[in-house]
């Protein structure tokens, strides 16, 4: 029932005046929520990824540690120093340098998982449904398994036997793929499902039929006509999915079992924070964690705003 | 008086770029026990004019300005607790899918006796019973099995029986159906219609048949209003707004009917499309499509011209007379 | 209605056993089950020995099915870290769990199922818009961080209430229970609702989700044209089709509770099944671990199944027509 303004006439239909038009870009610039989400990602992004240059200190570079600065308040504190904005941890290390460091591991590995997850479970959902027949059960079977667990508790079971399986010294160097590896293990399932619904509605049409009578193979029906058409559901939840990977490496991180302090994330942080809570020193947990929850937050409304704009409108 | 009338009514809704419009000074009347066809392409405003009248437009549709009137009294601006007990009991309502129309949770029974109860000061047997007559009035065979059965367990035919005895179970005097045969096979579409048209002749009802589809129009109508673009361009009589059709929009529509006892070579066709409610062009919404079409039909919007039971919206075929 | 039920025990007795693989694996092949048992003097030679005294040197199934045995007979093996038998430990520490987790199902509901409610009902309201607001932070909030927050604020800055431990417990029985204490009912409360608080926001969005959904309907707007009075309508009507949705995920969140038990009793160091869970990963306690799958599988299928058969009475659309 919505009328579209028609664009036959206009004068200039370049593609900034298309993307000013589109329905995306309204449902952006009229939300105060999904645009300041977008800006407050941008800056954190951008931190995260240029922080090797951007950051004030080396955190972890044990050389250029100082112990005597341990404990340093922020700088609107009584105590605090110019040199260390937001304080100090327990080890002396500079706060607001190890935040960049720290989001920058956690945004790696949210990243990671998501591609990871999405890949494997797009191709298997595929797969799944072109083949059909025996492949198809088995792995649906095994995705109805998976999913009677939520994924948290299938990280944790993942990463804790491949614990037991290593000797300890290679705990610290091998987490980031054990992390990888468990986060994106426990969250292929939703992606397959979709792809999989989303295939079959279209292997079942009738263009279908004629490409694999005219000789298409499997990969060009899959690729060319099936794949363009999940790609909206997809983006959705892999939105979602990277939010959901950040809190779940997180806490891996927090229990002791996800990313080491040599390499940390933002869970990392608020674990090496944790005990200091009760003395006083709130900044060195509060800080990672108040990041944390603006990361998440803000990736939640884009992906909120994702749906908005990829699902059909209702009016 | 009329039963049920339409006066200027307009309906609008908001969007991001302005205000449409779907129903623009929409004037109609119902006799008692007559049945008024509504028929239109799909857009035309048929269903809104429908939900209008039942105060269920979709929001944030809402009634800009007209009004309703039920048996002389206003009821486009009664408020929401009063039109409830307007709604199945003086007007009653089919929509077009049975299967979704009826709730998968509940017994056929339990819908049926609830909206009696709601409307009638019956007990909980007199409610059965009349459901029970009301099945059997439908022509639903051994009504008692049917009372306790959930809607997934019936045909579509049967469904959209049900449907009716729902619409009629509180006895109103004016049933609005919106397209009750388009989602039905052929071979039910007629005998739902056969239905209708004799319960409402039994029960002296009204009924404001809303289709797409002229023949059912013809069959079953009395008087008919052509609808174009949330307007209506043409009413009258069934057999003279059927056999001698004054607007252009109308004469193409009866023109493309294909006709049996003729043979044909083209199927004729009125070229174009109706507008989006977001593009109608200024002064008679039909002009861009018309072979008659001056310059005097882009600017002003023509009003129903005729005089008597036959009216229409072509000031052009008006001089023509 | 027979073969539907008997399709399902069959689907869960599949779980089961391909978690019990996945269990007598680990068991197996992870970790070292001798070297566990014996002190590091041992020679290669007699550890061989001891190797086939414990049935180690049999072929693969047969060593599957005695761990099957054993499993059955509650024999679940020995803690390396803990020294105790696994099966002990898990009925000494389930209480803790089972209390926790029930506490946190009975806040969301009762939390969460009225205010999705009011909140699709009355959409406009300021009550509304702040609960659907409130419940996207609470899904951006790790369960973790939440923990320690609340800490900071009722224990730390208040004082009010404990950050650690369960209180004052009594023994019933087997069962120790904290709820008959003033102590352990308070020592309660922050850990329900730190679990209790990402379920009571899904469970706001899902029920608000699903009643916008139902109040959309072709049936519900033909009610609505039939004179049914709105309060009907929603109570009566739209609840009843909501609820269907809402009952998998409430089923599917005594599962998560379990699951997300392990994160709160780690913050709140509450002595559960997901405490030993955590410290038996921290040191590759491969029997415990194992245990811990099973423990949580059995829990997960059962619920499962149960509201299946639940919605198999609810819905009338999946039972087979009776003609």
């Amino acid at each position: 029932m919505t009328g579209r303004v028609s664009t036959a006439a206009s004068p200039s239909n370049s593609i900034w005046r298309r993307i000013h038009r589109s329905d995306a870009w309204y449902s952006f610039i009229t939300s105060p929520t999904t645009v300041v989400a977008m800006m407050a990602t941008v800056v954190i992004v951008l931190a995260a990824v240029f922080a090797p240059w951007l950051a004030p200190h080396t955190p972890f570079d044990a050389d250029s540690v100082n112990l005597g600065d341990a404990f340093t308040p922020p700088v609107w504190a009584a105590e605090g120093m110019r040199t260390y904005i937001l304080g100090t941890d327990g080890q002396g290390r500079d706060m607001l340098s190890a935040l960049m460091f720290g989001s920058r591991t956690s945004l790696l590995v949210g990243l990671a998982v998501v591609l990871i997850s999405a890949t494997t479970g797009v191709a298997l959902g595929l797969s799944c449904a072109y083949f059909g027949g025996l492949l198809d059960s088995f792995i649906m079977r095994a995705a109805d398994v998976q999913l009677t667990f939520p994924s948290i508790l299938i990280a944790l079971l993942v990463d804790g036997l491949t614990r037991a399986a290593l000797p300890r010294e290679m705990h610290d160097a091998m987490a980031l793929y054990v992390v990888i590896a468990s986060l994106s293990l426990a969250n292929w399932v939703q992606y397959a499902r979709i792809v999989r619904g989303a295939a079959m509605v279209e292997l079942r049409k009738d263009y279908v039929e004629a490409a694999r009578v005219t000789g298409a193979s499997a990969r060009a029906i899959m690729f060319g006509h099936v794949l363009p058409n999940v790609v909206s559901p997809v983006l959705v939840i892999g939105t979602l999915g990277l939010a959901l990977a950040m809190i779940n490496e997180a806490t891996l991180s927090y229990l002791g079992v996800g990313m080491p302090i040599t390499q940390p994330s933002l869970g990392t942080l608020i674990r090496n924070g944790n005990d200091f809570l009760f003395s006083g020193e709130w900044w060195i947990a509060i800080f990672p964690g108040a990041l944390l929850v603006v990361m998440v937050l803000a990736i939640n409304l884009l992906g909120d705003w994702a749906r908005r704009v990829l699902n059909p409108r209702l009016r | 008086m009329a039963l049920l009338e339409l006066r200027s009514v307009r309906v609008e809704f908001p969007n991001r770029w302005g205000t449409l419009v779907a129903l623009d000074d929409v004037s109609l009347e119902l006799a008692p026990g007559e049945t008024l066809g509504v028929v239109g392409e799909s857009g035309a405003g048929k269903s809104m004019t429908g939900a209008a009248v039942m105060q269920l437009l979709p929001p944030p549709a809402r009634i800009a300005a007209g009004e309703i009137l039920l048996e002389g009294r206003r009821i486009d601006d009664l408020p929401a607790a009063a039109m409830d007990k307007i709604r199945g009991r003086r007007i009653g309502a089919i929509f077009q899918d049975p299967l979704t129309s009826l709730n998968p949770l509940f017994t056929i029974g339990d819908q049926i006796e609830e909206t009696i109860r709601t409307h009638l000061p019956v007990g909980a047997a007199e409610a059965r019973e009349r459901a029970l007559n009301l099945l059997r009035e439908v022509g639903i065979p051994a009504p008692a099995q049917r009372l306790s059965a959930y809607p997934h367990e019936l045909s579509g035919g049967m469904r959209q029986r049900v449907v009716i005895a729902l619409a009629l179970c509180a006895e109103p005097s004016v049933i609005i159906a919106d397209e009750p045969t388009t989602a039905l096979d052929v071979s039910i579409q007629a005998q739902v219609i056969v239905l209708l048209k004799r319960l409402c002749r039994q029960h002296g009802t009204a009924v404001l048949l809303i289709t797409h589809d002229m023949g059912i129009i013809a069959e079953t109508a009395d008087r008919v209003a052509v609808m174009y673009a949330g307007r209506v361009i043409e009413i009258g009589p069934v057999d003279d707004v059927v056999r001698r059709p004054c607007h252009p929009y109308t004469k193409g529509l009866m023109a493309a009917i294909p006709r049996l006892h003729r043979s044909e070579r083209r199927l004729e066709q009125i070229p174009g499309a109706m507008p989006s409610l977001a593009d109608i062009p200024p002064g008679c919404a039909f002009h861009p499509r018309c072979g008659m079409a001056v310059e005097n039909c882009s600017r002003k919007v023509p009003g129903l011209h005729g005089r008597g039971l036959h009216r229409h919206a072509c000031a052009l075929a008006a001089e023509a007379t | 209605m027979l073969a539907q039920v008997g399709k399902r025990v069959y689907q869960a007795a599949l779980v089961m056993l391909v978690v019990a693989v996945i269990a007598f694996g680990s068991f197996r092949f992870l970790g070292d089950p001798v070297s566990n048992m014996v002190g590091p003097e041992v020679t290669p030679d007699e550890k061989a020995q001891i190797a086939a005294e414990l049935g180690l040197a049999d072929p693969l199934p047969v060593q599957f099915l005695r761990f099957l045995g054993n499993v059955l007979r509650g024999d679940l093996g020995r803690s390396y870290q803990l020294r105790q038998p696994v099966a002990e430990l898990i009925v000494e520490r389930a209480p803790a769990t089972l209390e926790l987790a029930l506490a946190a199902a009975f806040l969301s509901m009762i939390v969460g199922l009225p205010l999705g409610i009011y909140t699709a009902v009355r959409s406009r309201s300021a009550v509304a818009k702040f609960a659907m607001a409130a419940s996207l932070l609470g899904v951006s909030i790790p369960s973790f961080l939440l923990g320690i927050l609340l800490i900071m604020l009722f224990s730390v800055d208040l004082g009010w209430l404990p950050s650690f431990g369960r209180g004052d417990v009594v023994q019933v029985g087997w069962w120790s229970t904290g709820l008959l204490t003033l102590g352990g009912l308070k020592a309660l409360i922050l850990p329900s609702v730190t679990l209790a608080a990402f379920q009571t926001t899904m469970m706001v969005r899902l029920v608000n989700a699903e009643m916008l959904e139902v109040l959309r309907t072709d049936y519900i707007r033909f009610a609505r044209a039939r004179g049914i009075r709105a309060r009907t309508l929603y109570f009566r009507h739209a609840m009843r089709n909501t609820m269907i949705p809402v009952l998998t995920v409430t089923g599917l969140q005594v599962g998560h509770l379990i699951a997300f038990s392990v994160i709160t009793e780690t913050v709140f160091q509450w002595p559960g099944l997901g405490l030993l869970f955590i410290q038996a990963v921290n040191f590759a306690d491969v029997p415990v671990i194992a245990a811990y799958l099973l423990f949580v599988a059995l829990v997960f299928v059962s619920v499962n199944l149960a509201i299946d058969m639940l919605y198999l009475l609810v819905d009338p659309r999946l039972r087979v027509a009776r003609r």
